[in-house]
């Protein structure tokens, strides 16, 4: 009995836009606090290498240094521990908060300096004098194991999943097709670097630190361990946040340092991380190699999947575990059968910045990999790019489909879908056939102009559960908190289109607190595009809950029965229109003040995730002089479920698919053979402009809403990144005429040009 | 270097006098100095633009110039754009047109655009999206930045 939808699926303006347009937004660095110190790390020069001695004497003599820190500083704090997909063997490879007897890449915190002034403290950096005894740099995933650290290999564990009898399947195989496949190291370099500003107040004996991000409640729990305090006497406050994409909010050492120091010093410690730090501390991601064959029948049916995959996981593991290469393994099947499958990775510490997870972690990766494969079983039995995934796809009749694997801590069911009539309309938004024509007599004319497409399925919406408050404050305002958080991508509009349709009141009237642990004992916060999906449905079940309290209280009061009320625009009115006495939520509140006010909780508990999916295609134009790469056009059809807001479904997307572009075609994180990094600026690591953005067309679609929650929500954050790398892959292969000439990426103009010269 | 120096800075109408040192970059000035945090500070290497504001009527990035440098002369940051409350064409272009997700960048990209718009209102789209790739942004994909731009150049001009 809840109001008919007049904000869900409607693209409203964002609540959050007015205050950012404004310059009135609160970013990390905005924040300050009378007589704060202003810390700045010290990171190693070598990627590997015994500490001999750190001499902080000049650092110390300068004016307005309060102190220096080294490791012996800070030996009472543990490493950071891991927050996702723990895996045994990992725990001798976590970071300290500063490194103690050896460093393991270019960036490695090794002091931290507390000074007045922040440029104060950036010349203090430069008076620290660390002397290092240089080791050889390890720097390829895929060499032999060897020792990383004494008594540890550089492989401290193997990712395996399958199921099905994968050797049989080859035996039996009409033939077999093999590849090796590369995806570079890129990162989600969100245009607000990290920073962090902790302060102690003694009075309270409450540690306090802003400048949180994604998950906000599990960052407090562990830097109350950490520091050996009552998760209760620490709080963390989310600021606006400046862009996550997987990298920021994780757990970093100068979290940890700044509110270790607040407490030492008592007295408020902003950091703000500069851009070349950002480049070479903040989590990396994505590279990998893989070695993938697919026993395949004469019509090109997959009979199985064999693929060994090495995961450059850098120095240390951090917060994520294992996390990319699991997701890796378990979602390389796709939207196809694969009757047997076999996936091996190895994870492998190297002398670079450590990886976490970037949007679609895993699954860029592992569609490049199926989708490169499934282009080769096409050429390999000399059909059509369409009809190969045609005759491998799921059909609709076979969902909800049991993968067979398990990943975060969830067994992997595909909830509903209808991946063949996606690429069906995908097909007909591109003029597939039409466009292939145009194509062709561009390329009989001289032109190296090519088409591609991929398909794949993402996930979304990870439990364990979110829970959300609500309450209709004195003035009439609807107050909701949830322990999730927002990284800019909308979530306060979204909560408050599900909150105000479910409860009968306009979506500018609520206000969304999220990212504020002293508001909610609990949150899971924003990651794994869960928010929409899982605290959505908290703050539906919350405002279900709401309205039956408001309409049972307003029943009492106006002397009706319940079911002859509504409520409508924040008034309880009877039913259908019909005249009569009305009461607003304000008054209603105000009555029920001293029983407890009109409030209501709402909890959703979900032990599987649910599965969007999505089709690619791209127009790609290579100019054989410069080996350059135009995307000439791009197409993004993907199923949602059901979009609360389509605009920012569709922005979600749009940006995905430009950072997909920025990891196919312009961004590289390079090192030397020292281990020196090459890309510490944005003149060095490229990411793509307006100019190399296409007009991104999208197809947003509901034909499968997910079965498992009533709105039929799905989540939004990764589908547009997620096969941006093989749809263009396979588009410069059919420019250039080379069925399988993209086995790595980003696809620079070095490797394109080698590709061109390799055919002539 | 760390000597301190007498300026005022004059932002969006406003005097700021201030004390600097000469190596103190405009856009720590602006932010830690004269309190306007509305401009933000990507890089510090001139290149994605987050800083932008407009001095003398030319859009700069405030990362790149000294606050010394820009004593005397009329800057306007993101602060200055509305009406009170009333939002210029651009920001109201920019919230119809969705072309901010995180709003990092969005003050940068707002002073370049008005800044260009300002000194060439009949700009062409080619020249246009020229000058948005000046600036970086790592959320919208850019697309509902241009056509916001594009809204707004179209608004201004008629007025």
């Amino acid at each position: 009995m809840t109001a008919p939808a007049k904000f869900i699926g409607r693209s409203v303006p964002r609540l959050e836009d007015r205050p950012l347009l404004m310059g009135r937004g609160r970013f990390a660095a905005d924040i300050s606090f009378p007589s704060q110190l202003h810390m700045r790390v010290v990171r190693s020069g070598h990627a590997h290498g015994n500490i001999l001695s750190i001499d902080t004497t000049a650092a110390r003599a300068l004016p307005g240094v309060h102190a220096v820190w080294t490791a012996d500083d800070v030996a009472d704090i543990p490493p950071i521990d891991f927050r996702l997909t723990r895996v045994e063997g990992l725990q001798p490879y976590r970071q300290r908060v500063l490194a103690s007897g050896r460093v393991r890449y270019v960036g490695d915190p090794v002091a931290a300096i507390f000074a007045e002034d922040a440029y104060a403290a950036e010349d203090a950096a430069d008076h620290v004098a660390v002397a290092v005894e240089t080791l050889p740099a390890i720097l390829r995933a895929d060499d032999e194991p060897q020792e990383f650290l004494p008594g540890h290999s550089t492989e401290p564990a193997e990712v395996r999943k399958g199921y099905g009898d994968v050797d049989a399947a080859f035996r039996a195989a009409h033939s077999v097709v093999a590849l090796e496949l590369i995806i570079g190291r890129h990162s989600g370099v969100p245009m607000e670097t990290r920073g962090a500003i902790a302060r102690y107040d003694a009075g309270r004996d409450m540690l306090e630190m802003y400048g949180a991000a994604k998950v906000p409640h599990w960052n407090r729990d562990q830097i109350a361990r950490l520091l050996g305090r009552a998760p209760s006497s620490v709080n963390l406050f989310e600021c606006h946040v400046g862009g996550g994409f997987g990298v920021r909010g994780e757990l970093y050492p100068e979290d940890v340092l700044v509110c270790a120091a607040a407490l030492r010093f008592q007295r408020p410690v902003k950091w703000i991380e500069d851009r070349r730090e950002n480049l070479i501390a903040a989590n990396h991601s994505r590279q990998q190699i893989h070695r993938v064959r697919a026993a395949i029948d004469a019509e090109g049916r997959i009979l199985a999947i064999d693929d060994e995959f090495f995961h450059d996981q850098g120095g240390y593991v951090r917060t994520h575990g294992a996390t990319v290469p699991d997701l890796t393994a378990a979602m390389l099947p796709g939207p196809y059968r694969v009757p047997a499958y076999r996936a091996r990775g190895h994870i492998r510490l190297t002398n670079k910045t450590p990886g976490g997870t970037y949007r679609a972690p895993g699954r860029f990766e592992s569609t490049f990999v199926r989708e490169r494969l499934l282009d080769a079983v096409a050429a390999k039995v000399g059909i059509d790019v369409v009809e190969v995934r045609r005759r491998n796809l799921i059909t609709k009749s076979e969902m909800p489909f049991t993968r067979g694997l398990d990943t975060l801590g969830t067994d992997i069911v595909y909830d509903s879908g209808d991946y063949a009539r996606l690429l069906d309309k995908a097909l007909a938004a591109i003029g597939w056939d039409a466009t292939q024509k145009k194509l062709h007599a561009r390329r009989a004319a001289g032109e190296k102009v090519g088409i591609g497409l991929a398909m794949f399925v993402e996930k979304s919406g990870l439990g364990p559960f979110d829970g959300v408050h609500v309450k209709v404050e004195p003035s009439g305002t609807i107050e909701l908190v949830t322990g999730a958080a927002s990284v800019g991508q909308g979530v306060e509009t979204v909560m408050a289109q599900i909150c105000a349709d479910t409860l009968g009141v306009h979506y500018t009237n609520v206000r969304v607190i999220h990212g504020q642990t002293d508001r909610i004992e609990k949150g899971f916060g924003a990651f794994a595009s869960r928010v929409t999906v899982m605290t959505g449905e908290a703050t539906r079940l919350a405002a279900v809950s709401l309205r039956a309290k408001a309409l049972a209280a307003a029943a009492e009061l106006m002397q009706t029965p319940v079911d002859a009320l509504d409520i409508v625009d924040g008034e309880v009115v009877r039913t259908g229109g019909k005249a009569g006495p009305s009461m607003s939520l304000a008054d209603l509140a105000r009555t029920l003040t001293n029983s407890g006010g009109l409030a209501a909780e709402g909890r959703f508990e979900f032990n599987h995730m649910v599965y969007p999916y999505g089709v690619h295609v791209a127009v790609t134009r290579v100019d054989g002089d410069t080996g350059g790469v135009v995307v000439e056009r791009f197409l993004v059809a993907y199923d949602i479920g059901r979009a609360v807001n389509p605009m920012l479904v569709e922005g979600q997307i749009a940006g995905g698919v430009v950072q997909g572009i920025g990891g196919t075609l312009y961004e590289e994180f390079l090192y030397d053979e020292n281990g020196e990094p090459l890309c510490v600026s944005f003149a060095d690591y490229l990411m793509p402009t307006a100019h190399e953005t296409p007009r991104i067309e999208i197809i947003l679609t509901e034909d499968a809403p997910s079965p498992l929650n009533p709105l039929g929500l799905k989540g939004a954050g990764e589908g547009g990144a997620n096969a941006v790398g093989a749809a263009i892959a396979a588009a410069i292969d059919d420019a250039l005429g080379q069925p399988g000439a993209v086995t790595q990426l980003p696809v620079s103009p070095q490797r394109l040009k080698a590709m061109l010269k390799s055919s002539s | 270097m760390t000597e301190k120096t007498g300026i005022t800075l004059t932002i969006n109408g406003r005097d700021h006098a201030i004390r600097v040192e000469p190596r103190r970059t405009l856009a720590d000035a602006i932010r830690e100095d004269c309190g306007q945090t509305g401009t933000h500070i990507g890089c510090e290497h001139g290149i994605c633009g987050a800083c932008t504001v407009i001095v003398d009527g030319e859009p700069v990035r405030s990362c790149l110039m000294f606050a010394v440098q820009a004593a005397g002369k009329i800057i306007r940051t993101v602060e200055g754009l509305a009406d009170g409350d009333r939002l210029h064409p651009m920001q109201e272009a920019f919230m119809q047109h969705h072309g901010l997700q995180c709003g990092f960048c969005t003050p940068g990209f707002l002073m370049l655009a008005v800044g260009v718009l300002e000194r060439e209102p009949n700009i062409s789209d080619d020249d246009l999206l020229d000058v948005l790739s000046s600036n970086l942004c790592r959320c919208t994909g850019y697309q509902n930045i241009v056509k916001a731009v594009r809204a707004a150049a179209a608004e201004m001009r008629g007025k």
